[in-house]
Order: structure tokens, then sequence, then C-alpha cells
């Protein structure tokens, strides 16, 4: 589809945001690498980042929101690119359950991301073009290390949280982990201690969408100015459907038509789910980076701290965090018998450990939404450790 | 901050011209046995609660003795409810859950009329004295003579106030008297630091007395023990 070159399109804007984003933006060069798991390392390193609220005097009061696979660090403003409100503008703002008037909150994008934190989308300062498959595969615990940078630049010695679902979870519970002195309180919401052969499975099938489609190039498409949009479409598709219940689509679509009376006997988006998801697919490709959905899946694919650690209670030994685990009823990308494999491990270490299950039938996307019981839960939480380290 | 389950229930209500208000305590509100379980535990001591219900035995803990307390609890609406006023509680059962925690991770478990609703109640107990230091239980008595008036005279399984159920909805499967759970304490190796019966009204019964006027008179008892 031929667009003309002048009238900026949203994919243009999207890439734009790859070196130069939309965010502040903290620039590492090579006195200050990212050693990465896989042997490599990662130099120069940009991390963009947004924060909400201010930092107290003793600097004390700052919360870091670790975002999900798709999501960036446009957790509480509209978002540059699609102009959509923020992934997490129900959560966080003044008065919110992560409340913008007492904590700075810092949200930053993810290593391997597309919106402004070295990724395969930016461009390698060594060849002057896009990294595209040159870029290393990168892990969880290698974007928790980028973060760290971060809120070591920022002159933050202990986070009072650290919040995030999904993806975000993983990154909490490496946190907790890699830097157990730095975390005071910690929030994994909706994720487990290592991504199960069913999400391993979901994520492949989804990268080999996007490397099936010609426009892919070997990962080239970006120099050759194109862009994988059917192979991306058809992954965020399969994925999304795992990010819903049953219920839910039930609930949303059931077997309704879409804007027709009967039935048309052809591969047409008929049903109102297929269209709904066919929206979801193109729309997704215009913001996100084919080549970094693969770097991000991969990474989720390959988190298990027990392997990492050697077990999952010496993951957690002699911590000091305390931990409010969340999970949702009809999640079943991440279970609630993940959530309560961390929290035996956590028991294991004695650790100070609340765990919630959320009643909602909304599925893996429950925590993105309007959950008034999941509100509440984090908002006391919160407040208990609020009361703990002394904040007012 | 005070936390709302705990707020006197007529503060809010006018008081008549001239009256002077007495300040409500905590502790006016509080179960019986909560209060006894709380002069048993040691300032700033760390606590499990099992079967914290909806945490009010751990606020009251928290408030009057600065402990480090957390709790397990079986239905999701407590938990719930706990986490939302700041507690560190998880879901969970006693007769399940209490095999991950390590020996004497802490001074004190706490298991408050409980034990009578457990699968396995000499496991549990076990346990609870493996992971604390101290154990605290409260167990109400089917040897009080109330109960054995029901079985006796009528001829039908106990319903009183404190235990309203009728046998077939109960969530207590296991019953026992205060003599029998004497016994539990010695097959379990449990040493009793401190025993207290407390009679219907919650006040103590007598407290030089023998075991079989404790088994007739107290409606409950609270112990505190620790291995042997």
């Amino acid at each position: 589809m031929a667009r003309p070159r002048a009238i900026p399109t949203t994919a243009d804007a999207a890439r734009l945001e790859a070196d130069q984003p939309h965010s502040e933006v903290v620039r590492f060069d090579a006195s200050r690498t990212l050693p990465l798991d896989s042997g490599q390392t990662l130099s120069p390193v940009q991390i963009a980042y947004q924060t909400y609220g201010a930092l107290n005097a003793d600097r004390s009061n700052a919360i870091l929101l670790c975002h999900a696979l798709t999501a960036d660090q446009h957790a509480a403003n509209p978002h540059p690119v699609t102009d959509k409100p923020g992934w997490w503008d129900l959560m966080v703002g003044p008065g919110l359950p992560i409340d913008t008037n007492r904590y700075f909150v810092i949200c930053s994008n993810v290593i391997g991301g597309c919106m402004g934190s070295t990724g395969p989308a930016s461009t390698n300062p060594a060849t002057g073009r896009t990294y595209g498959l040159d870029f290393p595969v990168v892990t969880i615990r290698d974007m928790v290390r980028a973060q760290n940078m971060l809120i070591e630049h920022l002159g933050i010695e202990t986070l009072f949280s650290v919040i995030g679902g999904s993806m975000g979870g993983m990154q909490v519970l490496e946190w907790t982990a890699s830097f157990p002195d730095k975390v005071f309180s910690a929030v994994p919401i909706a994720c487990a201690a290592k991504h199960s052969a069913q999400n391993i499975a979901f994520h492949e099938v989804g990268r080999q969408a996007v490397m099936a489609d010609p426009e892919w190039l070997e990962g080239r498409y970006a120099t050759e100015g194109k862009i994988p949009r059917k192979g991306l479409s058809v992954a965020r598709m399969a994925a999304h459907v795992t990010y819903l219940s049953e219920a839910a689509l039930q609930r949303k679509f059931g077997r309704e038509l879409q804007e027709r009376d009967q039935r048309t006997f052809t591969f047409d988006a008929d049903f109102q789910v297929e269209s709904y998801l066919r929206h979801q697919g193109s729309s997704f490709v215009e913001r996100f980076d084919a080549n970094s959905y693969l770097y991000i899946t991969r990474a989720m694919d390959y988190f298990d701290l027990a392997v990492d650690y050697g077990s999952l209670p010496k993951a957690f030994a002699d911590t000091r965090t305390r931990f409010c685990l969340v999970s949702f009823t009809s999640d079943w990308l991440f279970p609630t018998s993940g959530a309560r494999d961390i929290v035996h491990a956590l028991n294991a270490a004695a650790a100070n450990v609340s765990f919630v299950e959320i009643k909602s039938d909304k599925g893996h996307d429950a925590f993105l939404l309007d959950e008034p019981e999941f509100f509440a839960t984090v908002r006391g939480f919160l407040e208990g450790c609020a009361r703990a380290r002394g904040l007012p | 901050m005070t936390t709302p389950a705990l707020k006197p229930a007529r503060e809010d209500a006018a008081l008549p011209f001239g009256t002077i208000a007495e300040p409500v305590s905590l502790r006016a509100l509080a179960r019986a046995d909560h209060l006894l379980i709380a002069e048993m535990v040691a300032p700033g001591a760390r606590v499990l609660d099992v079967g914290c219900g909806e945490g009010e035995l751990l606020r009251l803990l928290i408030e009057t003795k600065g402990v480090d307390g957390r709790g397990i609890e079986l239905s999701q609406a407590g938990v719930n409810a706990s986490v939302a006023h700041g507690l560190s509680v998880i879901q969970g059962d006693a007769d399940t859950d209490l095999d991950n925690y390590p020996d004497d991770a802490f001074d004190f478990v706490i298991l408050s009329q409980t034990l009578q609703a457990t699968r396995r109640p000499k496991e549990v107990m076990e346990n609870l004295l493996r992971i604390g230091r101290h154990v605290v239980v409260s167990v109400p008595n089917f040897g009080h003579w109330r109960m054995r008036a029901q079985i006796v005279l009528r001829g039908r399984m106990p319903v009183t106030k404190s235990l309203p159920d009728t046998w077939y909805d109960t969530q207590n499967i296991h019953f026992c008297t205060i003599r029998d759970f004497v016994d539990l304490c010695d097959i379990t190796g449990a040493k009793i630091e401190r025993a207290v019966a407390l009679n219907t009204s919650g006040h103590p019964v007598q407290l030089r007395a023998p075991w079989w006027f404790w088994n007739l008179f107290g409606a409950q008892a609270v112990f505190l023990l620790r291995r042997n």
C-alpha cells in the first residue's frame, strides 16, 4: 500500500520515537556499558523514561513502574504516537492508588523496546543504520540492570516500591532478587517466576508469523523502508486472545455479526470478534516495532528465576522486601498457581508477603482495567508500606 | 491510623448534653480471647496469625504490641479485606500451607478458634510448634456444662451462642474439650507455659482450679505453648 511520503503516518511517528522519544532521556556512553546475560555488552545505552509527582528531600518516595510486553514508559500520560490515555492512568495519578501527590513515580521503556530506550529499532552508532537483528538478545535481568542504571543516575538509593504486571511483574521479581537491598516493597501482578511452556508456545507462534512475512526481510525491513505489517498483525491477534478470557469474549462479542444481517459465505470479517481482532492487529503494527516484538517475547521466554538463582527460595533468601502478589481468577496466561508458587517460596524465606487473588472474568488484561478490589489492594498495601517506611 | 473495624461503633452518635464522653478503647470492643492473646505476645515480636479472618487480632497486636504481624486466611474475602488495610496476609490453609515455612520462622504463631476446623489438628499443631518459638492456641471447649447438658438431657448436638451452626453446616469438624487439648499438647511435645479458661462472657474462670473444673465451666481456653 503506497502512502504519500509527505504526510507522516502513525508508523512514521512511532519510528521517530526509537531514537528521539517524546520523553526524558538519559544516555550512557562507553564509560558506562551494560553487561548482558548473553555475555555481550551493550553500549551506548539510551533509556527513555517518564516521571510523575515529586521526589522528596530524602529520596525515599520513589516508585518504579515496570511495563508489560507491548506497553512503554507512557503509563499515566497520553501516548505521543497514538494519543490514547496512558496504560495505567486508572492506577497512577493524584489521589489514585499509586498516588502521585505522595510518591515519585518513574516508568522507563525497557531496553529492546521501541519507544526510546536502546533496542532493535534504534540507530546503531557503529553503522549509522537501524540495529535490526544486530541488536543483542536481552533478558528480563538485562532490562532490570538498565533500569538500575537509570535509578542510580537519578540519585535514588532505595526504591519505595517496584510495581508491574505481566512482563512488568517478572521485572519486579527480578528486581527483588538482583537488588534486594534497593527494593523496600514489591508488587508483582499477574505474573510468574518463569514463563510456562504454553506461553513460550504462544510467543513462538507470534514470532513465526512476523518472520514469515516477506516484508520482514530477515529483520532488515527498516533500512528498506518496509514494515512486516501482516506478520506482526497476526502475532498481535493471536496474543490478544490470550490476554482475554472466554467469558470476556462471550460477553463482549458472542456470535454477533459485524455490520451485517447474515453470513456472507466469504472469509470477510463476518463476526464482530474477527473485526475486533483485525483492528487490534492493524493498529498495533502502526505503533510497535516488529523486531522489538521478537526481542521482548524472547526475553520473557528466557525468564526463569529458579534456574538463575539455583531455586526459587534461594532467589528470595534473606529478603527484607515486603511483597504483595496479585493474580486474577480468569487469567489463563499467568494463572493463580504461578503466584502461589512464588508465595510458597517467599514463605520458605520467611518473607513478609501478602497475596490476593482478585475475582474477575476479564482475563490477563484485568490488571489494566477498572477492578475496584485490585485498586483497594494496591492502595492498602502501599499505605501499610508507607507507615512502615515512615512516609507521610 | 485507626482502622475502621476497630473504631468505636457509636462514635458518630450524638451525646446527650452534659454527658461526659468516655473514650471507647480498642480493648473494650475486641474479642475476649484476642485481648488475652495480646497479653501473651511479647512486644515487637514476629507473629504469624493462622486463620486471621479479616485481621482483627493482627491489627490489635500491631497497634498495642507493635508486632511484625503476618496472617494466613482461608477465605479470599478475608484476605483481600486484610491486605486492603495494609496487613501482610496470604490466602492459604492451615492444613497444607504451613509446611513451607522454615523452623523457628516466628516468635509467636497464633491459632485462634481455628484448630477445630482443620482436617488434621495433630499435624497442624506439630507444624505450629516447629515454625514458632511460642504458640498461642485458643480452642472452644466442647466439655462445657451447657454442651454436655444439650447432649445428655436433650440428646442433641450442642448449638450455642459462640458455636451457632448446626451439625450439618458447621466448619468445625474436630471438636475437643480442654482436657482433650491438654492431651494433644502431651502427644505433640508441647510444654504449656500458661493456660487460661474463659467463661461464656469472656471472663477468666477461677485461675487456680483443677482441669476438671475448667473443663466444666470454661467456654474456651487459651494456651501459651512451646516446644518441649
